[in-house]
């Protein structure tokens, strides 16, 4: 059964140096293309380091690795991942008039893939 | 081979919003080889520019001459009836300059990456208005530092040592010692070890955390429950508001934690809100953090020319201001735009899925050094020379203090402001021939 997170896209600095190797390194690929999510929800869904999860939005889908977070750095229920070609594929085009798509804290439906 | 060695000083970084400019490069045939005083970022985009080996120019993927990817581009923009011109952060304000000119005269759209970053935030400095300060003032005077929604020590890491935090000022002599820092955000990023109080607020809470701050420092009674509903316990932001009203001198630097998440520009009103009532009490002020090298001088240069400074449309052949309408993602969503001209951005990679596709649908120009991912759709495509690095010219600080850049050699391609000007001097024999 897919679950209900909510997904912070935004800045590290290893995307914003590896962005200069440029958008096909290997560094920027990786970087921009894993998750991080809080021990305890690594915990209680049963996913491994590295474990696989798909995310979706009306907007789209995507399939990435996750990592576990740093202690601390993710409440429950939040995910986080570099923002970059892929976190785009989750939003939306509406902007509710402002000319800014929602681009942080939008809600992701999150699947375990076995 | 013996190759000639050059010291270039006080060069300046244009890759994020610090715009540093006390960079010494140091270049060996062709190539940066040293960056001192760069930080990591900085680092990375002097040490990894290198001049690309591909042609000037391309029409539908094959090479072209300059000439004819001009004349290709300027038929493309004078024969359109919706068109667009976006991005603009990373390029010269002289170029920025141009491109605004060409939208006037094709009676199109002119929009930057503004839109996508702290567009909300120029909506709210247009609702609340600004209590606003230069960084030289913060450095010297803040003994007050709040940043919410904002990760500096990742995306602007020298924020915290040149203007913020560490610095000695006039009024701060102790630098460090003598300031609070504060940061509020959802994430435990790697600023927070640089901040005295951490406050994890919960995900899009921040217009009602900003506002309760409103209410406590005008001896609002709040209801506990506010903390269960923002992640924050009432006694610490009580605790936030007592520091922001007694400090001398108070900053709110805000991110796009504020202005990506929903409520944008709400949200930075709120912030904006806030910083004005304080001052009935001290000095304090609110500043976006702004994100790409020249990103401010867009808003800058498009605010000069048509008095708004993103979302423009010259269709009527005056301007009008509407984001949600004349904003780059609303018009490529909608499918309204029949033409784009792209310059210093990548939109095919950072868009949303409908913008794409409406992208990958009509003719698009772009001027970029690198191959980015919409040249690669782009029906004209030309290779320019990077800002900084090989092209002189101003950008502005974020805190819209102008800067002129110092090229530390010379690139065989030309400039945005070049190409441009050719565009437009094009499109204008063809205007007064039709
Ligand atoms: S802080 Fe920003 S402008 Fe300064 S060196 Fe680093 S990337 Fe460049």
């Amino acid at each position: 059964m897919p679950e209900v997170f909510v997904l912070i896209p935004g800045r590290t600095s290893r995307q914003g140096t590896s962005i200069n190797e440029g958008k096909d390194s290997p560094e920027y690929r990786d970087e921009v293309g894993t998750l991080i999510m809080s021990p305890e929800d690594m915990a209680r869904l049963g996913i491994p380091e590295g474990g696989r999860v798909r995310l979706s939005t009306r907007q789209g889908q995507i399939e990435l690795p996750c990592k576990t977070a740093r202690k601390g750095e993710l409440q429950a229920g939040v995910l986080f991942m570099a923002y970059g070609p892929w976190s785009s594929r989750l939003m939306g085009g509406d902007t509710h008039g402002t000319g800014m798509p929602d681009s942080k804290a939008f809600d992701v439906e999150l699947e375990k893939m076995s | 081979m013996s190759e000639t060695l050059k010291v270039v000083e006080n060069a300046t970084c244009t890759f994020c919003g610090c715009v540093c400019d006390d960079m010494e490069l140091t270049v060996e045939g062709g190539r940066i080889t040293k960056a001192k005083n760069a930080c990591v970022l900085g680092k990375a985009w002097f040490l990894n520019h290198h001049v690309e080996d591909r042609p000037v120019a391309a029409i539908e993927g094959r090479a072209a001459t300059l000439e004819e990817a001009v004349e290709r581009a300027a038929q493309i923009l004078a024969r359109a009836r919706y068109p667009i011109v976006y991005g603009l952060s990373d390029t010269t304000c002289e170029a920025q300059r141009v491109a605004v000119g060409i939208a006037d005269r094709i009676g199109g759209c002119v929009d930057t990456t503004t839109s996508v970053c702290h567009g909300p935030s120029g909506m709210a400095f247009q609702g609340v208005g600004e209590v606003t300060c230069s960084l030289g003032e913060v450095k010297n005077r803040a003994d007050l530092v709040i940043f919410w929604g904002s990760n500096p020590a990742e995306s602007h890491p020298r924020h915290f040592t040149r203007y913020s935090v560490m610095p000695k000022g006039l009024f701060v002599p102790n630098g460090r010692k003598d300031r609070t820092v504060v940061l509020v955000d959802v994430r435990r990023t790697k600023s927070a070890a640089a901040a005295d109080v951490f406050l994890q607020i919960k995900p899009r809470k921040d217009f009602e955390a900003l506002w309760a701050l409103r209410g406590l420092i005008k001896g609002v009674k709040l209801d506990p429950g506010i903390g269960d509903s923002i992640g924050i316990p009432l006694a610490q932001l009580e605790d936030l508001g007592r520091r922001m009203k007694s400090c001398k001198f108070g900053v709110l630097f805000f991110g796009m934690g504020l202005s990506m998440t929903r409520g944008k520009h709400l949200n930075a009103e709120a912030a904006l809100a806030l910083a004005r009532d304080l001052n009935r009490y001290t000095r304090f002020v609110a500043k976006p953090m702004r994100g790409h090298g020249n990103v401010t001088g867009a808003d800058n240069v498009v605010s000069w020319q048509t008095g708004y400074p993103f979302g423009v449309h010259f269709g009527r052949g005056y301007p009008r201001f509407n984001p949600g309408e004349f904003t780059t993602v609303d018009t490529l969503s909608r499918g309204e735009a029949d033409a784009a001209l792209i310059v210093s951005a990548d939109p095919m990679s950072n868009f949303p899925q409908p913008a794409r596709e409406h992208l990958q649908r009509i003719p698009v120009i772009v001027l970029d050094p690198k191959l980015s991912e919409t040249a690669k759709v782009a029906a004209v495509s030309f290779t320019t020379a990077t800002y900084g690095i090989n092209v002189a010219g101003t950008v502005y600080r974020m805190d819209d203090v102008p800067i002129p850049l110092r090229p530390a050699f010379e690139s065989p391609y030309p400039s945005d402001e070049k190409v441009l000007r050719a565009i437009d001097e094009r499109i204008r024999n063809l205007q007064e021939s039709a």
